[in-house]
């Protein structure tokens, strides 16, 4: 610590927080969220809390601002801002600091902006407020606001509404907004979390640009470890409402100290030392699958089959759907989901469908699970065309090939205890008997890691990754052959995540399982596929091994992709 | 924008012509006679009942009578009463007088309910909430007609604050108390409404964000929280058109106000049909248009389903 | 491809490790096994036993059902046993409510007047919900065409307010039932469930549990009853709650109109016509009748609201 008289501008804190404790109120007493946290952002500098949900990373942050949801309060410590303790401060004089002062960039940007008023209107009154600008010249500079942030024909733009913005744009207006009065602190929360990946590179730059050039000290707030050692100076890891560890940005990644930090570099997707560490787990898995899933072929072609046991299970043929929407009167426009769409899966692999928003992975998967009809192309299961099934064969169709879903939220019925939703499958297949059938249920319990007394309870009681574990567990109910993961650990904390996707792994060696992994994040797809299939607006842009994608990339658009992994660029050598 | 509006129009057509269909099929194609129906529990001479059957085309096929009785609607020919005056007279009168009482009972609804409503949501949970929740409950389920001859005993005549019937005089006045009464249900729902759409708004993402922008309660409250709780308000207002219409007769009846509810309670109550169906259809009709304007109001306030 | 990453003209922060204590890595996303099962219902029955608008609103029903099936527990007097020559008497023992115009017993017909209100009030509510949800989860199931053809229908009956159409209707009828007056309300109510259950039952038809089911296998049909209903049903429950109160009232407002109820009948709204005039010259035997109808429907609405707000989904834990 430096003595006082030597302090320069640059080196007097900005923002001091010093053992703050934030609890709310529940049925059964104050829960505490955030327990004795300190920490100091100098002017001008990129500070990063990174913790997983439920670790007191947005709670620190909004109570900066007195801004805390519901029964949220501040019990202890305090929060100098500018040589002011601003903990104590009464309402109407947050006021003042909010905006000009200190300004806040929210996460999500659709549900950010008021849907009735137009986004022009929405900037021009924070102008108004902090005392910028008022009327005419207020809109002039919402307009220099919204270009400088980075949206083309800003002037145009300003009469328009949030619901005809897209993502990107409406992120890029809220950035506008939380700058507009030249803060000195500016609290990003999950400014890309709802983002795709390219345009989050896009603005994280553009963002990163802007707080340099103005000298803004930025607060950010994130999930994601490779991103905030990509964007700030200093790293803050939270856990469970505590600072588990903080440092130097790069210092923290290259050696972490804290075991929790070390388990979250560790399971990091994007950071090249998963990335190296996957690979080579990957090939072993892969192979074991390839033989288990030979062996289930040959009893396949043995016994009764379905259809003709093929080493591609799964082939995919020009595939095309064209969905008609209406625009007007009685007018409809064709919009083509999916153009065109050929490949193959092997028994015993995965195959990746790697795409943003509006690529249509999403349509395939569904196409190929038989619960879409395309438009033309076929989708040829085992040698038979799933779209030319009677119903008894798409009958026996669906229990060879099942999915899994993106949202641990609805997945699971919550009417259903989870030896329901589990033996359901079961009982519409008339598998069994009754007791057969709870046997059953409890041999996959375990397999996914769930203790057998879990039967009994029902979904609310769970957490995301537990329901998904019984998701996989009631698609795995039926001994499929494929399982078509859409999206299935996007919604999921980075260690929880990567608990998953072992699981999933491990279930392919064992089982044989062939699999169909939907998913928008390039990063994750290292540790579960063998090849790659990278769309854009429904077409196939790029198909090749994994190797070859992350090694050699061919199209442009791939390398925008991987390019925008955040914290890609960072090695790590041990 | 108008590609909404035309579909909105567009929309009401069948519905216009299914529901005077259905009023229509129900007083006129019941088993029985329809005459008989129509004459109540009066006996009818053979020479008043020929009248009636021809005046009501039931020697014509269904539906070509079904198409006479729209073309009174359009024209605005019901026919005469049975105390003999046209009844498109009769309705020219009272026409005005309900419009009055109705506007004034809105106004009432309006302002209060979504004025306590406001501060209700506002404060939720609080003392005034809890009172304010208690009573509008109370307005709920006590029926419109105890209300009202409650308040017509207390108020007009235990007290005499105001005269307890209306009669010839229509004046604002004179028309407070029944507007009140009118109000009175509505004024209830509006206020839990407004309550729950401002508690429910106020946690709202964007709400946080104005606050971070840096400004004040007031304005917040006013130009984000108030706006958007309005919307499911307004929607309400044009279902609301139909309690009105309802408890307007109710009202109309107590006070003794000859407006198109007091026609209608007055008909009902002496068994006379046919101005019962004219009157009641052409509320109907009113009924429709009210929503048709609610939803374009409504499409004015959110322009996210301008382009649905 | 080299590190991009800020470096500073910034002060360097000092590296701080809290002790491994903190956060200690226990199992990532261990099951909490410490509390006894609970589904949706538990969570909301428990929520429901604590709120006093619950247990006033069901003490409320509970009285007023026994009240309606077993009147002569609370009185022995026929309420249509009727002699003038009692007009208008005030309160003595054994009639502590004083006798009517007629000269009939206000206690006894307020009690018997119980069963007419809860009759229609079950009787509608039963109707609609079986009409309105079978309506409603059909259209909003299916949607396409028949979404499209069977909204319209329900938009003809919505479009004429339940009212208008009840004293339209009732007035034609001569001899008039309590069966009557059911089938009426019922004819107009339907369309207000309908549009509740087509509402819950869209939005749960979004879950991709639904999906899942028709991976498996499950007919679409089959989907509909065992899945999405079920979980529509929160929304459905509290509306026909509510609307049983004020079916009650509509059918006090008709009979107090006289088309609803026949006079033969017992019924709240009946006595308070009858009892209108008799306010002017001072009595109180309206406020008898008027009371227990208020307070039925109280009970009802109550029980509405407290329902609505325990079966919310964003006050249930996650």
């Amino acid at each position: 610590m430096t003595t006082k008289e030597t302090l320069t501008p640059e080196e007097t804190p900005l923002l001091e927080i010093r053992d703050l404790e934030v609890s709310f109120q529940s049925n059964s007493g104050p829960v505490p969220a955030v327990r004795g946290v300190s920490l100091t952002v100098y002017p001008g500098q990129t500070v990063a809390i990174v913790g997983e949900s439920g670790s007191g990373k947005s709670t620190t942050a909004h109570s900066i601002i007195n801004l805390l949801p519901g029964t949220g309060k501040v019990t202890a410590g305090e929060i100098i801002f500018d040589g002011k303790d601003i903990s104590k401060v009464s309402e109407k004089d947050f006021v003042h600091i909010r905006g000009s002062q200190i300004g806040l960039v929210p996460q999500d940007p659709m549900s950010n902006l008021n849907p009735v008023w137009k986004v022009g209107f929405q900037i021009e009154e924070a102008l108004a407020a902090n005392g910028i600008a008022k009327g005419k010249a207020a809109k002039v500079r919402a307009a220099e606001l919204l270009e400088e942030a980075g949206l083309a024909e800003a002037e145009s733009r300003l009469g328009q509404y949030p619901h005809e913005f897209s993502g990107g744009m409406r992120q890029r207006a809220l950035i506008a907004i939380g700058l507009s009065a030249r803060p000195k602190l500016l609290i990003a929360d999950e400014p890309t979390s709802a983002l795709d990946v390219t345009v989050q590179r896009q603005i994280l730059d553009h963002l990163d640009g802007l707080t340099t050039e103005l000298g803004t000290a930025v607060l950010l707030i994130t999930h994601d470890l490779g991103l905030a050692a990509e964007r700030a100076e200093h790293l803050i890891v939270m856990s469970k409402g505590r600072i588990v560890e903080s440092g130097p940005a790069l210092e923290i990644l290259k050696r972490p100290q804290h075991p929790y930090t070390q388990k979250l570099v560790a399971a990091a997707p994007s950071l090249a030392s998963k990335r190296l560490s996957s690979s080579v787990a990957r090939a072993e898995i892969r192979e074991q699958a390839e033989e288990v899933a030979e062996a289930v072929k040959a009893e396949e072609s043995a016994g009764e089959s379905f259809g003709k046991a093929t080493d591609d299970v799964l082939v995919v043929d020009h595939l095309t759907k064209v969905f008609k929407l209406r625009k007007g009167f009685r007018k409809t426009t064709d919009f083509t989901a999916v153009n065109d769409v050929s490949f193959k899966v092997r028994r015993g692999t995965t195959t990746a469908i790697v795409g943003e928003s509006g690529s249509g992975k999403s349509t395939v998967a569904q196409m190929v699970l038989g619960l879409l009809e395309p438009t033309a192309g076929n989708v040829v299961f085992d040698g038979q065309d799933v779209a030319k099934l009677g119903a008894k064969e798409t009958f026996a169709f669906r229990r060879r090939v099942q999915p899994i879903f993106q949202n641990p939220y609805g997945t699971l019925d919550p009417m259903y205890s989870i030896y329901r939703t589990i033996e359901e499958p079961l009982r519409t297949h008339k598998v069994g008997t009754k007791a057969e059938r709870e046997a059953r249920v409890r041999e996959l319990l375990d397999k996914v890691g769930l203790p057998q007394s879990v039967m009994r309870r029902f979904p609310n009681e769970l957490s995301g990754g537990q329901r998904q574990r019984v998701a996989i567990a009631r698609a795995l109910a039926l001994q499929p052959e494929v399982v078509i993961c859409d999206e299935a650990v996007s919604a999921l904390d980075v260690l929880v995540q990567d608990q998953i996707l072992t699981l999933l792994n491990d279930l392919q060696a064992e089982f044989g399982l062939t699999y169909l992994f939907i998913t928008h994040d390039l990063a994750v797809v290292r540790q579960i596929a063998d090849n790659v299939l990278v769309m854009s607006r429904g077409s196939i842009v790029e198909s090749a091994p994994i190797d070859d994608v992350f090694g050699n990339p061919q199209q442009d658009y791939t390398r925008k992709l991987l390019d925008a992994i955040p914290g890609g660029s960072i090695t790590l050598g041990s | 924008m108008l590609w909404y509006i035309g579909r909105r129009v567009l929309q009401m057509i069948p519905v216009f012509l299914g529901a005077t269909l259905l009023i229509y099929a129900m007083v006129f194609l019941l088993p029985g006679d329809p005459i008989a129906a129509l004459a109540g529990d009066k006996a009818l001479s053979p020479a008043v009942a020929q009248q009636l059957r021809e005046r009501y085309h039931l020697d014509l096929p269904f539906y070509q009578q079904y198409l006479l009785y729209l073309k009174g609607i359009f024209t605005l020919d019901f026919g005469t009463s049975f105390s003999g005056r046209p009844v498109s007279e009769v309705l020219a009168q009272a026409f005005p007088i309900t419009m009055k009482l109705a506007f004034m009972a809105l106004i009432v609804e309006t302002v209060f309910g979504v004025g306590f409503g406001l501060i209700a949501g506002l404060r939720k949970g609080g003392f005034f909430d809890s009172t304010v929740l208690l009573f509008s409950l109370v307005l709920i389920a006590i029926p419109i007609f105890v209300i009202g001859f409650l308040a017509q005993f207390f108020i007009g005549v235990k007290w005499g604050i105001v005269p307890p019937t209306v009669g010839g005089n229509t004046s604002f006045t004179n028309l407070l108390l029944p507007a009140l009464v009118l109000g009175s249900v509505s004024f209830a729902y509006v206020l839990r409404l407004t309550r729950t759409s401002v508690a429910e708004n106020l946690t709202a993402d964007y709400v946080r964000t104005a606050t971070a922008k840096g400004l004040s309660r007031g304005r917040v409250v006013r130009v984000h929280v108030l706006r958007n709780s309005l919307i499911p308000v307004v929607t309400f207002l044009g279902a609301d058109l139909a309690t009105l219409m309802g408890g307007a007769i109710v009202t109309e009846g107590i006070f003794n106000i000859n407006g198109v509810g007091g026609t209608i309670y007055q008909a009902v109550t002496r068994g006379e049909a046919p101005t019962v169906v004219s009157f009641v259809t052409i509320l109907i009709v009113i009924y429709l248009i009210a929503n048709l304007l609610v939803d374009l109001l409504y499409a004015a306030l959110d322009p996210r389903i301008r382009y649905v | 491809m080299s590190e991009t990453v800020k470096t500073g003209r910034v002060v360097r922060q000092s590296h701080f490790v809290a002790p491994p204590e903190v956060a200690a890595p226990g199992e990532t996303d261990a099951v909490k096994l410490d509390q006894a099962p609970t589904s949706m219902w538990t969570d909301a029955w428990r929520d429901l036993r604590k709120r006093p608008l619950f247990i006033i609103s069901t003490i409320i029903i509970l009285a007023v059902i026994v009240i309606a099936a077993f009147p002569s527990l609370f009185t022995s007097t026929d309420p249509r046993f009727c002699d003038l020559t009692y007009s208008m008497q005030g309160p003595t023992s054994g009639h502590w409510f004083g006798f009517d115009r007629q000269g009939c017993d206000v206690y006894s017909r307020t009690i018997y007047g119980a069963r007419a209100s809860v009759l229609v009030g079950v009787g509608v509510t039963a109707s609609v919900l079986v009409i309105g949800v079978i309506f409603g989860a059909l259209s909003g199931f299916y949607g396409g065409w028949t979404d499209s053809i069977l909204s319209r229908v329900a938009d003809i009956f919505f479009g004429i307010p339940l009212i208008l159409a009840a004293i339209v209707l009732m007035q034609l009828f001569t001899d008039r039932t309590i069966w009557t007056v059911v089938g009426v309300l019922a004819l107009f109510g339907w369309p207000q469930m309908a549009r509740i259950a087509r509402g819950a039952v869209i939005s749960a038809k979004n879950n991709d549990y639904v999906m899942a089911s028709e991976a498996l296998g499950v007919s679409k049909l089959k989907t509909l009853i065992r899945h999405v209903i079920p979980n529509s049903l929160a929304p459905i429950i509290v509306v026909a709650t509510i609307s049983l109160g004020t079916y009650i009232v509509a059918e006090a407002t008709l009979s107090f109109l006289g088309i609803g109820l026949p006079s033969t009948e017992v019924s709240w709204g009946g006595d308070i016509s009858n009892a209108q005039v008799t306010l002017r010259q001072g009595s109180t035997i309206l406020f008898y009748p008027a009371t227990a109808l208020a307070i039925t429907v109280l009970g009802f609405i109550m029980m509405g609201d407290a329902l609505r707000d325990a079966l919310d989904p964003k006050s249930r834990k996650r």
